[in-house]
C-alpha cells in the first residue's frame, strides 16, 4: 500500500523505514519544509551542530562506534560546501554515511540562485554516489537506494540533494521492499579455490604474518571475531594499521602493535621480514609500505579486500581474494580446520624467537621528566587510569594522534575513531560526541593536539546543549607538532608557522562554554587531574600542557624502507637529506 | 635475517624516491563501459579519468538501449598494463557502471570511427583529392564549386592518413566522432 506524502515528509518517513534515531544537522532556507516535519515528530532525534564540517564527523563518530550508517542534514550553497571536508574524510576511510543537502527549487537551478551550488558536482569525487532528486515520485526510493549503497561493499558516504519544491510537493511514497536495489550488489564471498590457494600457503609459511585493516571493522564485529579465533588457532602475529585496530585485541598475545610510519619496531621488522603476508582488510596505503620497492621484499603477498581496485593498486599480490572479511575469513578456517589445522610448527617458532628479540628492543621507550610532562606519560596514565572502563576514543590529527595508537590499547573494534585517510585536523572532537550519543553512558575521550581542536571547538556547544559528557584531552605542546617535527628532520629546524600562537586560555574557555577546565603542567599533579576529568558529570576541556618539542618515534621517513627506521632522536642526525621535498 | 638490522645515523641514498614507479611500456586499450543513462554519468567517467590521472585518447557515449536507460561509453585510453588494470576496476566501482568490457584484452573487436573533413582548392588539388577521396571511399556529402565535404569511416588510422594526405590539397576542417567499437564474433 502507497500513501500520498509530501517529500519533506517522505525523508523523515524514510528515515524512520530505515532505521535511523539521530540526525546531525543544521538547518537553512533550502531545508525548511525537512526541518518542520522533524519538529513535528518524536522518534527522530536531530542533533543541531555549529558547523556543517561537525555535523559530518559526528556522523562518522556514530556509524564507527556503531556500525550503523550515519545520517546528516544540510541547507544548499554553503551548508553543503562546508561538508565536503567531512565527505572526503568518510570516503577516504569507507565510512557509511547518508547526507541530505537541500537545493534551490528545480526552476532556479542553474540561474546562480541565492545559495545555489552545483552540489552534486562538487561533491561526486567525494562520495561513493551521489543523487539530485527533481521529482518528489522518486525521492524515497532514492533514499532507499542511499542506504543501499553507502553501507554495501565498501562502505561511504552518499549525498542526496533536494531541492525546496522536490520536498513541497506531493506523492506516493515508496517503502523499503519496493526500492530497486539490484543493480548494486557486490561481491561478498570470496572465491573457493583462492581461500584454498591461502590457506595452502599458510600452512607451510615460515614466517607468516597477520596484516589486518579498517576493513576487518568495517565487516562488522563477527569479523573481528573470526581474526581472533584464527591468529589464536595458527598462532601466527597480527599487527594492524591506524585504521584497523581493536579488531584483534591489544592485549592478545600475538599482537605486534600498529605497523606503519609511526608503526612499531617489531610491527615493521615483522612486515619486512616476513614470508607470508595475510593483508585483511588494508589497502597498502603509503604510510604502511614506505618505499614500494623495498616493502616486505621476501614475501608471498595475499590480499583479501571487498573493493577489486584495491588488489594490485599500489603493491603487486600474489593472490587476490575479493570478498568482504567476515565471509572470507569464515571459509578460510572452516578449510584450514578441514584440511588438518597444519602449521609450520618449527618454522614458526623460529619467527617468534626472532621477534621477541625485537620486542626486546621496546622501541616504545621515552625519556622520562619529573619536571614537565612527557606526552607519552600522559597518554600512559591515561589508558592505566582507563582500563577496564566502557572506553571509546576519537582523536585530532597529529603526534599527539600517533601518540595516542602507539600507547592505548584497544580490546575490542569500534572503539577507536580516528581520521587515517585524509588525517584531518578538526575530527576528533565532533567524532567524540558522535560517538557519545551513540553510547550516552560510556566514557569518551578525545585525545587532541591544542591546534587541531581549535579547528572545531565551535562544538563544544552542542556538547553543551545535548549532554555528552565528552573529555576533551588537549596533549598542548604549543605547537603544530607534527609539522614542527618534519621541520626539525626534513627543513634545517626552521620552524615555519609551526607555533600555536596566541592560544586561548582553555580553562577560561570552558567557564565560557559552561562545562569543566582542567589544566595540568605537573607530571605529579596528572593522575589526581584525569581522576578529576573522568569523575565529572559533564563535557571537560583538560588543557595537559606537555613537552613541547618531544618527537613521536619510532620513524620511517617518507619514501624509506621499513628495515630504515628512525628510532630515537640519536637517530635523527643527518638521516633525512632535504634533496627536495616531494613526498609528504 | 641480518638484512634485518636497521640502520643508525645517516643513509647514503635520498630520503625520497623520486622514481615513477610506473615507467614501464604504455599500451592502448579500447574499453566498453555500460553504464546508466542518468545525469552526471559522463561527468563521473570523466572526472574519474582526470582525478586520478589516466589518459582518454578518445570517447564516445550514446544511448544504446532506450527502454532499459542503457548507454554505451567507448573509450580509448593508454597507459602501463598496471593502469590499464585500474582504469577497469576503478570504473567497476563506480555505481552507475553495469559493465567494462575491455575489447583490446577480450580478442578481436571491430572499431570505426566517422569523420567529415572539408578541403577547399581549384583545379588540379580538386582533382586529386576526389580522387583521393574514391580509394579511401569518403563520399562527398557537400559540394561548392570550391570546397567538397567528404564523409568516411573507418579506423582511427585510416582517418589520420586520409587527413594527412588532404592536408596539402587544402584540407580546412575536420570533425571526428571518436571510436565505437564492438567485439567480433556473437
Ligand atoms: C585540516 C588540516 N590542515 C593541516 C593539516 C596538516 N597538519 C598535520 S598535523 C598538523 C599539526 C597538528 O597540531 P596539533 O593538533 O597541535 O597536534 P600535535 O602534532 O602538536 O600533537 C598539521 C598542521 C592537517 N592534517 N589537517
Ligand atoms: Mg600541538
Amino acid at each position: 500500500m502507497t500513501k500520498a506524502m509530501t517529500g519533506a515528509r517522505m525523508v523523515v518517513q524514510a528515515l524512520k523505514d530505515q532505521g535511523v534515531e539521530v540526525v546531525f544537522g543544521y538547518p537553512g532556507g533550502a531545508v525548511l519544509p525537512i526541518y518542520d516535519e522533524i519538529f513535528q515528530q518524536n522518534d527522530i532525534r536531530h542533533i543541531l551542530v555549529r558547523h556543517e564540517q561537525g555535523a559530518i564527523h559526528m556522523a562518522e563518530g556514530y556509524a564507527r562506534s556503531t556500525g550503523k550508517v550515519g545520517v546528516a542534514l544540510v541547507t544548499s550553497g554553503p551548508g553543503a560546501t562546508n561538508a565536503v571536508t567531512g565527505l572526503t574524510d568518510a570516503l577516504m576511510d569507507s565510512i557509511p554515511l547518508v547526507v541530505l543537502s537541500g537545493q534551490v527549487p528545480t526552476f532556479m537551478i542553474g540561474t546562480d540562485g541565492f545559495q545555489e551550488a552545483d552540489t552534486v558536482g562538487i561533491t561526486r569525487p567525494c562520495t561513493k554516489h551521489n543523487w539530485l532528486v527533481k521529482d518528489t515520485a522518486k525521492l524515497a526510493e532514492t533514499i532507499h537506494q542511499a542506504f543501499h549503497v553507502a553501507r554495501s561493499g565498501r562502505p561511504g558516504p552518499v549525498l542526496i540533494d533536494i531541492p525546496k519544491d522536490v520536498q513541497f510537493a506531493t506523492s506516493d511514497y515508496t517503502p523499503i521492499p519496493k526500492a530497486r536495489v539490484d543493480h548494486y550488489q557486490p561481491r561478498v564471498k570470496g572465491d573457493i579455490d583462492a581461500i584454498t590457494r591461502m590457506v595452502e600457503m599458510l600452512e607451510t609459511a615460515e614466517r607468516p604474518l597477520f596484516y589486518t585493516g579498517g576493513g576487518v571493522i568495517n565487516s562488522g564485529t563477527a569479523a573481528s571475531q573470526l581474526l581472533c579465533e584464527f591468529v589464536e588457532a595458527t598462532g601466527f602475529p597480527i599487527t594492524s594499521t591506524l585504521m584497523g585496530l581493536g579488531a584483534y585485541p591489544a592485549s592478545g598475545k600475538h599482537w605486534l602493535g600498529m605497523l606503519g610510519m609511526h608503526g612499531l619496531y617489531e610491527a615493521n621488522l615483522a612486515m619486512h621480514g616476513c614470508d607470508l603476508m595475510l593483508n585483511i582488510g588494508a589497502r597498502f596505503d603509503d604510510r604502511i609500505t614506505g618505499r614500494i620497492a623495498d616493502f616486505s621484499p621476501r614475501s608471498a603477498k595475499v590480499h583479501v579486500d571487498i573493493d577489486p581496485s584495491s588488489i594490485n593498486k599500489v603493491i603487486r599480490v600474489d593472490l587476490g581474494i575479493i570478498g568482504d572479511v567476515g565471509h572470507v575469513l569464515e571459509d578460510a578456517l572452516r578449510i584450514w580446520k578441514a584440511r588438518g589445522r597444519k602449521v609450520n610448527k618449527e618454522g614458526l617458532a623460529k619467527w617468534w624467537k626472532q621477534i621477541k628479540e625485537w620486542q626486546a628492543v621496546k622501541c616504545l621507550g621515552y625519556t622520562g621528566s619529573d619536571k614537565v610532562i612527557k606526552p607519552q606519560y600522559a597518554l600512559e596514565r591515561l589508558e592505566a587510569l582507563t582500563k577496564g572502563m566502557d572506553r571509546y576514543i576519537t582523536t585530532e590529527v597529529g603526534q599527539h594522534q600517533m601518540w595516542a595508537a602507539q600507547f592505548l590499547g584497544f580490546e575490542g573494534p569500534n572503539r577507536w575513531m580516528t581520521s587515517g585517510g585524509l588525517g584531518t585536523m578538526g575530527y576528533g572532537l565532533p567524532a567524540s560526541i558522535g560517538v557519545q550519543v551513540a553510547h550516552p553512558e560510556a566514557l569518551v575521550i578525545n585525545v587532541a593536539g591544542e591546534a587541531s581542536w581549535l579547528m572545531n571547538m565551535q562544538e563544544m556547544g552542542t556538547a553543551m546543549q545535548f549532554r555528552t559528557p565528552v573529555k576533551q584531552f588537549i596533549l598542548n605542546n604549543e605547537r603544530l607538532g607534527m609539522v614542527r617535527q618534519w621541520q626539525e628532520l626534513l627543513h634545517g629546524e626552521r620552524y615555519s608557522s609551526s607555533w600555536s600562537e596566541s592560544l586561548p586560555d582553555f580553562v577560561k574557555l570552558a567557564e565560557a562554554f559552561g562545562c569543566k577546565g582542567i589544566k595540568c603542567s605537573d607530571p605529579k599533579d596528572l593522575d589526581d587531574a584525569i581522576m578529576e576529568m573522568l569523575r565529572y558529570d559533564g563535557p571537560v576541556i583538560f588543557d595537559c600542557l606537555v613537552e613541547k618539542h618531544e618527537n613521536c618515534f619510532p620513524m620511517i621517513p617518507s619514501g624509506k624502507p621499513h628495515n630504515e627506521m628512525l628510532m630515537g632522536n640519536a637517530d635523527t642526525q643527518g638521516a633525512i637529506k632535504a634533496a627536495g621535498a616531494v613526498l609528504v | 635475517m641480518s638484512a634485518l638490522n636497521i640502520k643508525k645515523g645517516s643513509t647514503s641514498h635520498s630520503a625520497y624516491d623520486l622514481r615513477d614507479p610506473n615507467a614501464q611500456g604504455i599500451v592502448s586499450h579500447t574499453l566498453a563501459v555500460i553504464v546508466e543513462n542518468e545525469p552526471g554519468v559522463l561527468a563521473r567517467v570523466i572526472g574519474l579519468f582526470s582525478g586520478r590521472g589516466y589518459n582518454i585518447d578518445s570517447l564516445t557515449v550514446a544511448e544504446v538501449d532506450h527502454t532499459g536507460h542503457r548507454s554505451r561509453i567507448t573509450i580509448v585510453t593508454s597507459g602501463t598494463p598496471a593502469v590499464i588494470d585500474q582504469i577497469e576496476k576503478q570504473l567497476g566501482r563506480l555505481v552507475s557502471v553495469y559493465a567494462v568490457h575491455d575489447l583490446t584484452a577480450e580478442g578481436p573487436s571491430v572499431q570505426r570511427e566517422l569523420a567529415l573533413i572539408k578541403v577547399a582548392g581549384k583545379g588540379e588539388a580538386r582533382i586529386e583529392a576526389l580522387r583521393l577521396a574514391e580509394i579511401f571511399r569518403a563520399h562527398v556529402v557537400d559540394s561548392t564549386l570550391e570546397s567538397f565535404v567528404f564523409e568516411m569511416t573507418g579506423t582511427p588510422e585510416k582517418i589520420d592518413s586520409f587527413a594527412e594526405l588532404m592536408r596539402p590539397l587544402g584540407l580546412r576542417e575536420l570533425a571526428r566522432t571518436g571510436v565505437a567499437a564492438l567485439s567480433r564474433g556473437a
